[in-house]
């Protein structure tokens, strides 16, 4: 039948010829390419712990609270990345400013406990989105492996940001 | 014989077992370096500086796994099989000149465990018996695929072996003599016979690929057809010892190949060397001289592996029969004309 879309090739299978019969040749031309890869081509690998491949600038890591310009935790408990997180990966439990506490919280309800299970979370960033007072950002490292499933529940311990040292 | 001959040849199986032993260890580690380097990799560097103690490692994990023998196997006969193959494989240094005769105190002392006359038929035997521990293995297991690549690997032996003996007796007619001290001595300088049996040289180093069941010709123990080959139900360091067992052969048959067509311990410059250095240092240097070559050889082994993919069985067994035994014919015709004619 003629091949309307021109498309058709005829393939003809080539009985092979005596170079090609002993694969010598062919063996040869393989093996300097493996050669040239075993003396010139240099490795790829970036041996991870010691060497690290940088990030993207929207690479999204680990969680970190932040805390606003004069050291005050961000955030206030209100529980919108929680809600957003399509893993729930994130639980909180909120609790009231006492009075003496102005330093550390910036608003009157705060977290008392924050908490993301790292195996659920999916580093989508939603919770960042989510977030109304800039508390939550994916800017860390990435999250180190653990023995056991509770040591991937990180508290407020891991992910608060460091306090400000003046 | 002395005694102390008797205790000079004793050493001498000890350290020739040992060296063969390191060697076989140290294989695996440059077979994993030299792989990575090939695929532009790193390969294995935790263990030690540039990864040197990986082997030790690799021994104590094989130590420490368990033991599984299969409810259905023949017990006996699936110890035996590891045992035999690596036994095989170590027996075929006997013969082996690993350098020139050492004159120390007025005495001479051969570099060689034994010289027998028929050196190269022993080595021959050596090889055919290797197969055993392999087919052995492989049927004990009860299990299909184990079997499967038992049959291969006899099968595939007993081809090349046919084309191996016949690239040999064409260099028995250029050499007239059995014995391997004796083709040692006959390449002085470089009087190679790699340079008068070329093609004989490329058979003996295909049927050696065969023989040893390395890649491209590691059709026993083809993963994507038959899981582990004959050694699918092997574990802890009877699979150790299979594996050793090729990494031995494997630094046998360079060391054969060596011997035969690759001038052993003769290497250009030796006679002055000789007359400057004295008869101790210029037969040590002879030793490393060997050890070089054997290792390009075993470099060469691996680059092979790492380059050309598997045949597939019947090209195996086409290349076996219509390809090698014909042209080793054609390789022992032409010697005996060049014989008659030419020399």
């Amino acid at each position: 039948m003629e091949s309307l879309s021109n498309k058709r090739k005829v393939i003809e299978s080539k009985p092979l010829n005596f170079w090609e019969r002993i694969y010598l040749p062919a063996i040869a031309k393989g093996m300097t390419i493996t050669l040239k890869h075993f003396l010139f081509k240099k490795d790829v690998t970036v041996r991870y712990p010691e060497q690290k491949r940088e990030f993207s600038e929207n690479f999204r890591g680990m969680h970190s609270l932040k805390r606003d310009e004069n050291g005050k935790e961000r955030c206030t408990a209100c529980g919108l990345c929680a809600l957003s997180c399509p893993a729930e990966a994130i639980t909180m439990i909120a609790a009231e400013r006492q009075p003496g506490e102005e330093n550390l919280y910036r608003e009157e309800k705060y977290a008392a406990v924050y908490e993301i299970n790292m195996l659920r979370c999916i580093f989508c960033g939603l919770c960042e989105e989510a977030c109304p007072k800039e508390a939550i950002y994916l800017d860390g490292d990435i999250v180190p492996a653990d023995y056991l499933r509770k040591d991937f529940i990180y508290g407020k311990d891991k992910l608060v940001e460091a306090p400000l040292n003046q | 014989m002395e005694t102390t001959e008797i205790i000079v040849r004793l050493v001498l199986i000890v350290v020739i077992f040992l060296i063969s032993l390191v060697v076989a260890m140290y294989s695996t580690y440059a077979e994993r370096k030299l792989a990575a380097f090939f695929q532009d990799r790193v390969g294995p560097n935790r263990a030690g500086p540039f990864g040197i103690l990986q082997p030790l490692a690799d021994g104590a994990k094989m130590f420490l796994k368990e033991e599984i023998i299969p409810t259905n196997s023949s017990k006996f006969l699936f110890i035996v099989g590891p045992s035999l193959a690596i036994m095989t494989a170590c027996i075929g240094s006997a013969v082996i000149p690993w350098g020139e005769q050492l004159q120390i105190g007025g005495k001479l002392y051969d570099l060689q465990v034994t010289d027998i006359n028929v050196g190269l038929l022993y080595i021959f035997g050596v090889v055919s018996l290797g197969v055993y521990g392999v087919m052995i293995g492989g049927w004990a297991s009860n299990n299909k695929y184990s079997l499967l690549g038992a049959i291969r690997a006899a099968s595939q032996n007993i081809s090349y072996e046919i084309a191996m003996g016949l690239s040999i007796i064409a260099l028995l007619m250029v050499t007239n003599t059995l014995s391997l001290k004796e083709i040692a001595e006959q390449q002085h300088g470089w009087h190679w016979n790699v340079l008068y049996q070329p093609l004989g040289f490329i058979l003996f180093i295909v049927c050696s690929f065969a023989e040893t069941n390395r890649s491209p010709f590691d059709l026993p123990e083809c993963e994507t057809e038959l899981v582990g080959g004959y050694h699918t139900e092997y574990s802890s360091m009877k699979l150790g010892f299979y594996l050793f067992a090729e990494y031995i052969n494997m630094f046998i048959s360079s060391a054969v190949m060596v011997t035969l067509y690759w001038g052993s311990y003769n290497y250009p410059g030796m006679d002055w060397v000789a007359a400057h250095l004295g008869s101790v240092a210029a037969p040590l240097i002879g030793t490393v001289v060997v050890f070089a070559k054997i290792f390009v050889f075993i470099f060469f082994f691996m680059w092979v592996r790492w380059t050309i993919p598997r045949f597939r069985y019947d090209q195996l067994m086409d290349l076996g029969w219509k390809g090698l035994i014909p042209i080793a014919i054609a390789n022992i015709i032409i010697t005996g004309l060049w014989i008659t004619f030419v020399k």
